[in-house]
């Protein structure tokens, strides 16, 4: 939100702005909302930070699957596979005596760690084979996983080290860790697609071949995006563990966590930031009011992401800047006329 | 030492020969044309020389060293810019975005630098004022010219123009080549592939006739044209050839 001055350069030189309005309403405005989302739990009822807590789980994972498939090309279906590990480097590292509150970070550099062989697997492939590819690496880890005692088998184990803690206080807790990995992860994506790497990944996103040429190392770019949802999708896993704390491999490794992340993407709107977001809101308003329906609801989610397919490929956020040319956190670079 | 050399390339895609001992050195500050029938293997040799596609044999010598090797992005970093025939804009990006992407990762500049750079190039080829529109929205020859504009911001040595006066009017394509003109006093050696003659011939000094992946002529653009072996590849050589001394 800077504005860039021309150095040296002679004087009536056009000046790069970051954004097209002025960046104080977004600022007080995000302001206004860290505030009150981190005093929830003493504002509201139990039951409807529980509900935030969910909700700040899936903005988390459907911003990492938003960077891979909406900015990096990669359209993953084993997204899973890192909320599992994530999940499960948690109640290892607790197992072995670690706060598990202070596992957060741990298992989040696990899941980094394990992504980078997985990406010289998984770039041999494109397009549909790759997705494909993505969920057989999930389908492997949680094979893997279930074989090994110490962590619970198939059946799952307790976390451990909560017990200490009464109900409520555990519950504050995790709505507060996840809402501290929430934050950090959308600032933090919203910071990586302002600097010089988001500009690589918009042209990525936009044409492949065309970036190579101007330069672009889209090999390396897309590396580090992989890597850096899987600690993302890590994240949200380890959160997850603390917050439902009987781990079971086959809830973890759920391809409904890949299913919802890439809903919501697409309704919000791929390829912008707000989009997500925006998309885990309907998500999460939509399952409040359609719950007592049963089955139906899955039924009208699907039909909505089929419609939105069709006819808004872009997503709701995409209409809205369509329409209004307005966005809330803008990433783009504006010239600007000398006055 | 040839700015650009390749020596002996030949690419076959099955039975399809695009390439078959192609040589030929660009010096720096060189204007080339390149004409040929469709599939004589122009855009393939373009697509080998940026790295799209590898050939079968042959080197590749970019200021000496040899980049056979190298992926299209090192090559773009390395100094070889090339524009696509059917422009290839990130549509959701700005204009000027699209030049700044060119500017910071192929010129490998930051900051005000790299905005410099992208801003010399938009006000080059007159792109300046549509710095702020989505690329997507552009026309056709705005679309062309942000080819040019993108690679120009690469900051090339040599540059690649794959029809980039093709579908132009007559105006256009006279204000195009003022601009292409325009680099070669800068340095920036020329590869223009191009069906529109007339264009090529107010900005080449050299030109090669490409047909079925072999260089069939190469030289002073007058007297290519008027060659035996590039009329024969327009017209259907043999059968003037075996009429003409009969009749």
């Amino acid at each position: 939100m800077s504005i860039v001055t021309p150095g040296a350069k002679q004087h009536g030189a056009p000046s790069v702005r970051r954004s097209s309005t002025s960046p104080i309403y977004t600022l007080v405005g995000a302001l206004v909302l860290v505030i009150l989302l981190t005093m929830a739990p003493w504002i509201v009822p139990a039951q409807a930070s529980s509900t935030l807590m969910n909700f700040f789980i899936l903005v988390i994972m459907a911003t990492m699957w938003n960077l891979l498939a909406g900015y990096a090309g990669m359209v993953s279906i084993g997204q899973q596979a890192f909320i599992g590990l994530g999940a499960y480097a948690t109640l290892y590292f607790a197992l072995k005596g670690v706060n598990p509150f202070v596992t957060i970070p741990l298992s989040t550099l696990t899941c980094a760690v394990i992504a980078v062989p997985v990406t010289f697997l998984l770039f041999r492939l494109r397009g549909g084979y790759f997705a494909i590819a993505t969920w057989v690496v999930s389908d492997t880890a949680l094979l893997i996983i279930g074989a090994i005692p110490f962590l619970g088998g198939g059946t799952g184990k307790l976390m451990p080290g909560l017990q200490s803690l009464s109900p409520a206080q555990t519950a504050h807790y995790s709505y507060l860790a996840t809402w501290i990995v929430a934050l950090v992860v959308v600032t933090g994506t919203y910071l990586l697609l302002r600097s010089r790497l988001g500009l690589v990944l918009a042209s990525i996103r936009d044409n492949e071949v065309a970036a190579r040429s101007a330069g672009v190392n889209v090999q390396s770019a897309r590396r580090l995006i992989f890597v850096i949802a899987a600690a993302g999708c890590g994240a949200a896993g380890a959160v997850l563990a603390i917050s439902q704390p009987f781990i079971q491999p086959l809830s973890v490794f759920n391809i409904q966590w890949a299913a919802e992340m890439l809903f919501v993407s697409m309704i919000g709107g791929l390829g912008t930031i707000e989009g997500p977001i925006i998309g885990s809101i309907l998500y999460f308003v939509l399952q409040q009011t359609l719950q007592q329906y049963g089955a139906w609801y899955l039924i009208i989610f699907g039909s909505l992401a089929v419609v939105v397919a069709l006819w808004q490929p872009r997503g709701l956020w995409g209409a809205f800047r369509e329409r209004f040319h307005g966005e809330l956190l803008p990433v783009g670079y504006w010239l600007r006329e000398p006055k | 030492m040839s700015l650009l050399q390749l020596e002996d390339i030949s690419k076959k895609f099955g039975q399809v020969v695009v390439g078959e001992g192609i040589t030929f050195q660009l010096e720096q500050g060189d204007a080339v044309g390149i004409v040929g029938p469709n599939g004589a293997g122009k855009t393939s040799l373009f697509a080998m020389i940026s790295g799209d596609i590898a050939p079968d044999s042959g080197a590749i010598l970019f200021d000496g060293h040899n980049i056979a090797h190298l992926s299209p992005a090192k090559r773009a970093r390395a100094g070889i810019g090339r524009t696509y025939q059917v422009p290839r804009p990130f549509e959701n990006m700005t204009v000027f975005e699209n030049a700044l992407v060119a500017a910071q990762q192929g010129a490998r500049t930051r900051g005000q630098k790299s905005y410099d750079l992208a801003l010399g190039a938009l006000e080059r080829t007159g792109l300046a004022p549509f710095a702020n529109r989505q690329a997507g929205s552009l026309t056709l020859l705005h679309r062309k010219r942000l080819e040019l504009a993108r690679a120009l911001s690469t900051a090339p040595r040599v540059l690649l123009l794959d029809e980039i006066a093709g579908g132009l009017t007559d105006l256009e394509v006279n204000e195009l080549t003022a601009i292409i003109r325009s680099l070669r006093s800068d340095g920036i050696a020329v590869v223009w592939i191009e069906h529109v003659v007339r264009a090529l011939l107010t900005t080449v000094e050299r030109l090669l006739c490409l047909a079925s992946g072999v260089v069939v002529a190469d030289g002073e653009p007058k007297s290519v044209l008027a060659s035996d072996a590039v009329r024969s590849v327009y017209l259907g050589g043999r059968v003037l050839e075996t009429r003409g001394p009969n009749e």
